[in-house]
């Protein structure tokens, strides 16, 4: 009986691998780290796209997906490189969801994905820099780059007939790629950046800074700081000094908290942050809430639309192999085509089954540009009497 | 015109921010001062010491405004601060007690008594942040301005304006009654003698009947005192945050060296020499000279020595020009 049992169970296992692949997806993301917070809902944004395809069941005529997590740790370039080798080598995992931030993304690109042919996706990794690292064509990304937040905040500020800025940045990645990205665009729309000089986070005093920024002049204040460090301490002393009244605040500035803290002089400021009026990012919340995570907490759409593009562009290949599917995510993501929401990934897979052509538009409006990052949707804000107003959308 | 526009850019920018951090940074350097002269080492944990001070003068802030309680156009902070001061006494007088008595009576040389100090700075180091957390707090109330940038260019019809904050202008009038008071203190009364007497010679003081036990005991208490108002006018001024404070250590040592450790007149042109040259070195002369120089002259650059980012490298620099060609400080402080 025993054996009988056995034999069963593995001829139904045998059947099972024959008729149906399976398909792996490693989920690559700083579980611990200075993005812990974020980084689950960010893995279930991916692992909820997961979800729904193998609840249609119909991918490559029955495949399975599973997801294999792993630690990026966000900031340590050896160990996200051990973990996604080992994603590569032991799990064979047929491509990549991550990483998160900009510096262990291209160290994984460059020494597993390139490597080893798989194709990574990344949902929040916004260094310039990737933009032009070397890929052979497996690199992607559903975050915009910051060198586009440069180019949108030129338009936000040139649409106010401002031409004259002086520009303060935190000293690190982001606030550096940031004010470089911006200060070139801006010179080049003809306007003039008077200066451009870094402010160190987490000190009680910030007058001198703002006695050099006020010397160089400018019409405005660009602050890519961020809210509780020394962004806020930069607008507190110019406000105090009476350096600069308005403030132009990109995304590491908008929250809710800066505008309780500083009061009335922020009033007439303005900024922008990533953000869409696309139905998607209702119906991505939705299905987050269903889920059990929270949709708005930030880069979880970029995650769904990561693992999304990953899975529909497997289909359109007819294969699970990064070399085939590769070139077919920039089309997936683009129009022409019947524009695909969160929650249709099931009609998706149809209209590709049935040689049709779709937009994947998702939960962040996605329009894969250039070497394959998202072109990015800006919401532009204002602050009016102590609230954070949308303006527009970008 | 052009002028009186260039004159009120530096007294905005430059003048203003240095006196009111020269004088924060002077009420530390005393502190120091008095330590090193009659205690005889170097207390690394005076920045703490201000911290503690200053965190207990914010507790009692929190209670007096859920109390309801305010001083009107001044910061409540002004009524804690005497609660702080005497919490912060008591706080370094039982350090005393725990620590430093044991190796008085060892005799222990200046230099394990400074490792000492470090010591007792890690503790204080996490006792504040154990209370009252990492973060920043900001507990300034009251009228903020004495006069603002924008009243000041309606009354004046200038183009720039001057902003004096009341936090600025209590911490330059707190600072002179202290150190008036210090003076008199030190100069004039039976006690101040003594700690002046014990200073200079303590073998002598001991022999003409000084209870050195209370002479160093009056010395906490005094140096509390400096070191929780320095803290406090610091964090009006600026902000609260236990890892400023420990920072702040750098530029008051420079300043008390640079004047003469030991000598408390030193430590004061010392607080004031350090916070000017850091604030004008770092200054951006651009917009100053296109207003002084007549039009046309005026500089297209920035007019900057050195980024802002280096502004705790301008101590460290005159604390090292001032150890090499004059090692006793500017008033004959003792040798280091």
């Amino acid at each position: 009986m025993k054996k009988l049992l056995l034999a069963t169970a593995a001829t139904a296992l045998m059947a099972g691998s024959v008729s149906a692949q399976e398909i792996k997806i490693g989920i690559i993301l700083g579980f611990t780290g200075p993005l812990e917070s974020i980084t689950p809902n960010m893995a279930a944004g991916a692992e909820l796209a997961i979800a729904e395809v193998n609840a249609a069941g119909t991918l490559l005529d029955g495949a399975t997906v599973t997801s294999v997590r792993a630690d990026s740790t966000c900031i340590d370039a050896g160990a996200a490189t051990a973990a996604g080798e080992r994603l590569v080598t032991s799990d064979n995992v047929n491509a990549i969801m991550g990483a998160d931030c900009s510096g262990v993304t291209g160290a994984i690109l460059q020494n597993v994905a390139r490597p080893n042919g798989v194709v990574m996706i990344s949902p929040s990794a916004t260094s310039p820099g990737l933009s032009t690292a070397d890929d052979d064509g497996l690199f992607f990304r559903t975050a915009p780059s910051d060198a586009r937040q440069g180019v949108v905040m030129t338009e936000v500020i040139m649409d106010r007939g401002i031409k004259s800025v002086a520009l303060t940045y935190t000293n690190n990645d982001y606030g550096k790629g940031l004010a470089d990205a911006f200060a070139a665009a801006f010179t080049e729309a003809g306007g003039t950046v008077t200066i451009n000089s870094s402010h160190e986070d987490g000190k009680a005093d910030y007058s001198s800074e703002v006695a050099a920024l006020a010397s160089a002049g400018g019409e405005v204040l660009v602050v890519a700081g961020y809210t509780d460090q020394g962004g806020k301490g930069i607008i507190q002393a110019s406000l105090d000094s009476g350096a600069f009244d308005t403030f132009v605040l990109p995304d590491g500035m908008v929250g809710q908290q800066l505008v309780d803290d500083i009061g009335d002089g922020l009033t007439g400021s303005f900024g922008q942050y990533p953000g869409t009026d696309s139905a998607g990012a209702e119906l991505f919340q939705g299905l987050a809430t269903e889920a059990g995570f929270d949709g708005t907490s930030a880069f979880a759409p970029e995650s769904y639309d990561a693992a999304a593009l990953i899975l529909l562009a497997m289909e359109a290949a007819k294969s699970t192999a990064s070399a085939d599917f590769k070139d077919h995510v920039m089309d997936l993501a683009n129009a022409p085509g019947e524009e695909i929401f969160p929650g249709e990934l099931a009609k998706a897979i149809e209209i590709i089954k049935a040689g049709g052509d779709i937009d994947y538009v998702g939960a962040t409006a996605v329009e894969l540009i250039g070497p394959g990052e998202s072109a990015g949707n800006y919401r532009e804000i204002e602050i009016k009497d102590g609230v954070i107003e949308t303006v527009n959308f970008r | 015109m052009d002028l009186l526009n260039a004159i009120i850019t530096l007294t905005n920018f430059v003048i203003v921010p240095a006196i009111a951090y020269g004088s924060q940074l002077a009420l530390g350097a005393l502190g120091v001062t008095l330590i090193y002269g009659i205690l005889r080492f170097s207390n690394f944990a005076h920045g703490d010491t201000m911290a503690f001070g200053t965190m207990v003068t914010i507790l009692f802030t929190w209670l007096f405004q859920s109390w309801g309680i305010s001083l009107g156009v001044f910061p409540t902070a002004l009524l804690a601060l005497p609660f702080g001061i005497a919490g912060c006494a008591l706080f370094v007088l039982l350090t005393d007690r725990a620590v430093y008595r044991f190796y008085r009576e060892q005799k222990a040389k200046p230099v394990i008594l400074v490792i000492v100090s470090m010591g007792v700075m890690f503790i204080m180091n996490g006792v504040v942040r154990f209370i009252i957390g990492p973060d920043d707090h900001a507990f300034g109330d009251g009228e903020r301005f004495i006069i603002s940038a924008r009243t000041f260019r309606a009354l004046t019809g200038l183009e720039e304006g001057l902003a004096i904050r009341t936090s600025t202008g209590i911490t330059v009038i707190t600072a002179v009654i202290v150190v008036a008071l210090l003076f008199w203190f030190l100069n004039k009364t039976r006690t101040g003698k003594s700690m002046r007497a014990y200073s200079d010679n303590e073998d002598l003081a001991l022999l003409s009947g000084i209870n050195p036990e209370k002479v160093v005991m009056v010395t906490w208490i005094i140096v509390a005192a400096l070191a929780t108002v320095a803290g406090t006018l610091y964090g009006l001024d600026k902000s609260f945050k236990a890892f400023t404070y420990f920072q702040l250590l750098l530029p008051i040592f420079a300043s008390a060296i640079v004047g003469g450790l030991g000598s408390p007149v030193g430590a004061i042109a010392g607080g004031f020499v350090i916070a000017f040259s850091e604030v004008t070195i770092t200054y951006a002369w651009k917009k100053v000279l296109v207003y002084a120089l007549p039009d046309g002259m005026g500089p297209d650059g920035l007019v900057q020595l050195l980024s802002t980012d280096y502004k705790f490298a301008v101590s460290f620099i005159i604390l090292l020009v001032v150890l090499l060609f004059r090692p006793t400080g500017l008033f004959k402080g003792k040798s280091v």
